[in-house]
């Protein structure tokens, strides 16, 4: 054979080339998170998360905000769960994958992805504020404005339908780690589907179906454009307390602070630091994420040894 | 249980009916029409002071004005500049970490890369408009701070992810003994990567792609933070631009309930709206295409 | 398809494979070895023993594939016609490149038939079109599937039947035109029509290449080989004639497996 290896020019240029490409990704996600870290971290106290804003949005804290976030993405996973985990199950234990109805739902599923967050937005504008609102009002209030207006019952149904599709592909990857052998098991025992479903499948699919409701926090507290017009406002003197309140939001906040502001400047700490909170938010939520899923895939891992 | 699973599909018609529903009186309304029609939209008009038809959106005016060209040359623009970032960027890094990176490598990264998934696109716009556009002006000398090219790198941020993690996982699922086969044969490292695991992933990573493209076309709040709202048509990728959702969000804001404003607004919405249709439905028909083409899959 | 009882020449001047000392590692654990063997040239050397008895990893050892494999270490000596293959100098690329492998299960990429069998020629650079057209017919008949495919060399390879597709990754290994090719059961995944194929097409291959194949089925190897090679848990226990093998092996062991003792 030749007496040397020859320098495989291909290898080293693809190598290259590639670790390079992998190399600006990662470089652009560290200069982000050092450019935030460095411009929020020193506001950041406790009293920042605890008190409300001051004196123009140039002091205080956004409490309200991170209350509103909060209130916000727990309604919207009531809503979302139910009908995420549902759809689920049907796509995977019940429905014949030839059947036109099966694909029909698949295709409405793929496609809800990807439409528009400011579609979504329309949306419920059009539909939540206006239609069902309006159609309350009418029914139950004798026309006056109650629900027919922005809200944050408005705004989390319309995050519920945009983050449908994380919780359905999350509690599918769920139900397809459930070993075949259990379903046959407890059928063999005389149990019907649904009951195989409930006691059986579901309980082992919890840590996924846990990875997609945090999925689907973590989406719902950063998407802005679907609540720039269902609820979210800059500044309220008041915490939301009820259904049909408005209310602030940490994106939303961000949104306003960086175009709107009219002093940039002396806002701007207010503005990094409000970064910082919903990036480490979002960093928590993608880590648990990220933890839940790895433990259910060990376990699965060992369920099949 | 069965109602419940339906929920998608029910979402899907109802969007398409409500947004449709608010758009349709500039098909139908009279009163509407004094203002815009459908074809005062899509061709150029004469406006008053102007010396020849033109293709101009300024609704608030005394002569409100709706030619949607300008917006969908934003858009295309913007859609554009992010994709020549971001397929490079995202299908490159796919291959490093799935055919040459070591596991530990891979385990730093593909955290890293899932994060970047999970970045709000408010603070990308964020970084865009605070950090970035600074920063491109000292570097290019812009002539408009906030421009196509910003708004279209910032975008690339949020679109690598999606490609990434699409294009990665069909790089892993091509089957070890294709791998094997080539090896044996004598192919270097190289080769068998592009000669045998990039044609076998073809269609992942087409899918990957498309979904990107989706992506990229109906983002709203990077551009509307960092992309400069100016609904011109120009070549140009250093001007700044105004896409199509992110009119939306401008100005629904303030719009008379109903009026020709509202309407052509929830029209766009529609045209987005069949427009990411289009794109996820051509991609998987492309996608499923390639695969017949590949033969049975092994 | 007696064995061949034909004598071999002492020092075959052309794809004579001769090992001394080889042993493998997986991380600490020795799977095989030390071997010596004298593989001859232009004779089919068949390799059998009880399931993982270390033939396979042995076969492996002779085109460096045991290198794909994380924590597998090789000591000793291999050398084609005196060149050894091994060593930090020599290119594994190029070793393999004179010893071709078929594998068990047939793994034709997801190509056309006309571009699988060209693959290897396209890697070492081969491009003219006239010239890889011609290649690649001699290799197709060579492999004995010229006329069942001459007629859909641009379909895919997929549509073959699984018969047809071992053939055609015989095909694609032949037309780099090796001096050697390990087969490592090729024929195990296949019906009985399509193994006398294949059997019928070991033979014909051996004119003109070393052919060594690994092999559980001891028929098959008594059918096919000229040399066999018996292994057990890791050793080389008996090394010979096929038909000597078969009927007068000098080893215990080899006669207990062969008499179907153990398997």
């Amino acid at each position: 054979m030749q007496a040397s290896r020859r320098p495989r020019t291909g290898d080293a240029v693809l190598w290259f080339a590639t670790g390079l490409a992998t190399l600006l990704v990662l470089t652009i996600l560290l200069i982000l998170l050092v450019d935030v870290i460095k411009h929020g971290a020193p506001r950041l106290t406790l009293g920042f998360l605890t008190k409300a804003p001051a004196e123009g949005m140039t002091a205080g804290g956004i409490f309200p905000a991170i209350v509103g976030t909060v209130a916000l993405v727990i309604l919207m996973t009531l809503a979302a769960l139910p009908a995420g985990v549902a759809t689920a199950i049907y796509l995977h234990e019940y429905a014949d994958p030839m059947a036109i109805g099966t694909r029909v739902v698949r295709i409405a599923v793929n496609n809800l992805a990807g439409v528009p967050s400011i579609v979504f937005g329309l949306f419920g504008l059009g539909f939540f504020v206006q239609f069902a609102g309006g159609g309350i009002d009418k029914l139950f209030f004798g026309g006056a404005k109650v629900y027919g207006q922005p809200a944050l019952i408005w705004a989390a149904l319309t995050l519920a339908i945009l983050t449908l599709p994380v919780v359905i592909v999350a509690t599918e990857e769920a139900l397809s780690t459930v070993p075949r052998d259990v379903r046959l098991a407890s059928a063999a025992l005389g149990a019907t589907k649904f009951q195989t479903v409930v006691r059986v499948v579901l309980p082992q699919a919890v840590p996924g179906i846990l990875t997609g409701a945090i999925l689907a926090v973590s989406r719902g507290a950063g998407e802005v454009a679907p609540i720039l017009f269902t609820g979210a406002a800059y500044f309220l003197p008041t915490l939301p307390h009820s259904l049909n309140d408005q209310f602030m939001q940490l994106g939303y906040h961000v949104y306003v602070l960086a175009t709107q502001s009219p002093d940039v400047d002396a806002t701007r700490p207010l503005l990094y630091s409000t970064v910082l909170v919903l990036l480490a938010l979002t960093f928590a939520l993608n880590a648990s994420a990220i933890v839940v899923r790895s433990r259910m895939r060990k376990r699965m891992a060992g369920n099949q040894a | 249980m069965h109602i419940l699973a339906f929920s998608a599909v029910a979402a899907m018609v109802l969007i398409l009916i409500f947004i449709a529903k608010e758009a349709w009186p500039l098909l139908t309304s009279p009163a509407i029409h004094k203002e815009v029609t459908l074809a005062k939209m899509w061709f150029a008009q004469q406006w008053p002071g102007y010396d020849a038809p033109e293709h101009v959106w300024q609704p608030v005016s005394e002569v409100p004005k709706y030619a949607v060209w300008p917006l969908v040359v934003g858009t295309i623009k913007v859609t554009l500049v992010s994709m020549l970032v971001a397929v490079p960027l995202a299908v490159g890094s796919a291959i490093f970490i799935s055919q040459y990176a070591g596991r530990r490598a891979r385990e730093i990264a593909k955290p890293a890369i899932e994060f970047l998934a999970g970045i709000p696109s408010v603070v990308l716009g964020f970084f865009a408009l605070m950090v970035m556009a600074s920063w491109m002006q000292s570097l290019f000398d812009f002539d408009s701070r906030l421009n196509a090219v910003v708004a279209g790198v910032a975008l690339s941020v949020a679109v690598i992810p999606v490609i990434f993690t699409v294009c990665e996982e069909a790089l892993g699922a091509v089957p070890r003994s294709y791998v094997e086969a080539s090896v044996a044969l004598g192919a270097a490292r190289w080769q068998t990567v592009t000669k045998v695991v990039l044609p076998a992933a073809a269609p992942g990573i087409a899918a990957s792609i498309a979904l990107g493209l989706g992506r990229a076309f109906g983002e709203t709040m990077i551009v509307l933070m960092a992309s400069g709202n100016a609904a011109i048509i120009s070549a140009n990728p250093a001007d700044s631009v105004r896409t199509l959702s992110a009119t939306i969000a401008a100005e629904l804001a303030e719009v008379v309930f109903g009026g020709p404003h509202y309407t052509v607004l929830f029209a766009l919405a529609v045209l987005l709206f069949f427009v990411t249709f289009v794109i996820n439905f051509l991609g998987e028909r492309t996608i499923t295409r390639m695969k017949r083409r590949m033969g049975v899959s092994a | 398809m007696i064995a061949n009882t034909a004598h071999v020449l002492e020092d075959v001047p052309n794809g004579h494979l001769s090992v001394k000392g080889l042993s493998v590692y997986y991380g600490e654990k020795k799977a095989m070895g030390p071997v010596d063997m004298e593989i001859p040239g232009k004779q089919v050397t068949a390799l059998i023993g009880p399931s993982g008895c270390g033939k396979s990893t042995f076969l492996r050892s002779l085109n460096r594939m045991n290198e794909l494999i994380l924590g597998c270490r090789v000591e000793g000596d291999v050398k084609l016609d005196d060149e050894p293959i091994y060593g930090s100098t020599v290119d594994s690329v190029a070793v393999r490149r004179r010893i071709g492998m078929v594998f068990q299960k047939s793994n034709p990429f997801p190509k056309s038939i006309y571009e699988n069998v060209a693959y290897g020629l396209r890697i070492g650079g081969l491009n003219d079109r006239g010239e890889l057209g011609g290649r690649i017919e001699r290799a197709l008949q060579q492999a004995a599937l010229w006329d069942e495919v001459k007629d859909r060399l641009h379909e895919s390879a997929l549509g073959l039947s699984g018969g047809q597709q071992q053939r055609l990754c015989i095909a694609r290994a032949l037309a780099v035109e090796p001096e050697v090719i390990l087969m490592d059961e090729p024929a195990s995944a296949l019906d009985p029509i399509a193994t006398a194929r294949i059997e019928e097409l070991i033979h014909e291959l051996a004119q003109n290449y070393t052919v060594v194949i690994v092999t559980h089925n001891m028929q098959q190897a008594a059918r096919v080989s000229h040399y066999t090679a018996f292994f057990f848990m890791g050793d080389l226990i008996e090394f010979g004639r096929t038909d000597l093998i078969f009927t007068k092996p000098s080893q215990q062991k080899t006669e207990d497996y062969i008499t179907g003792r153990f398997g």
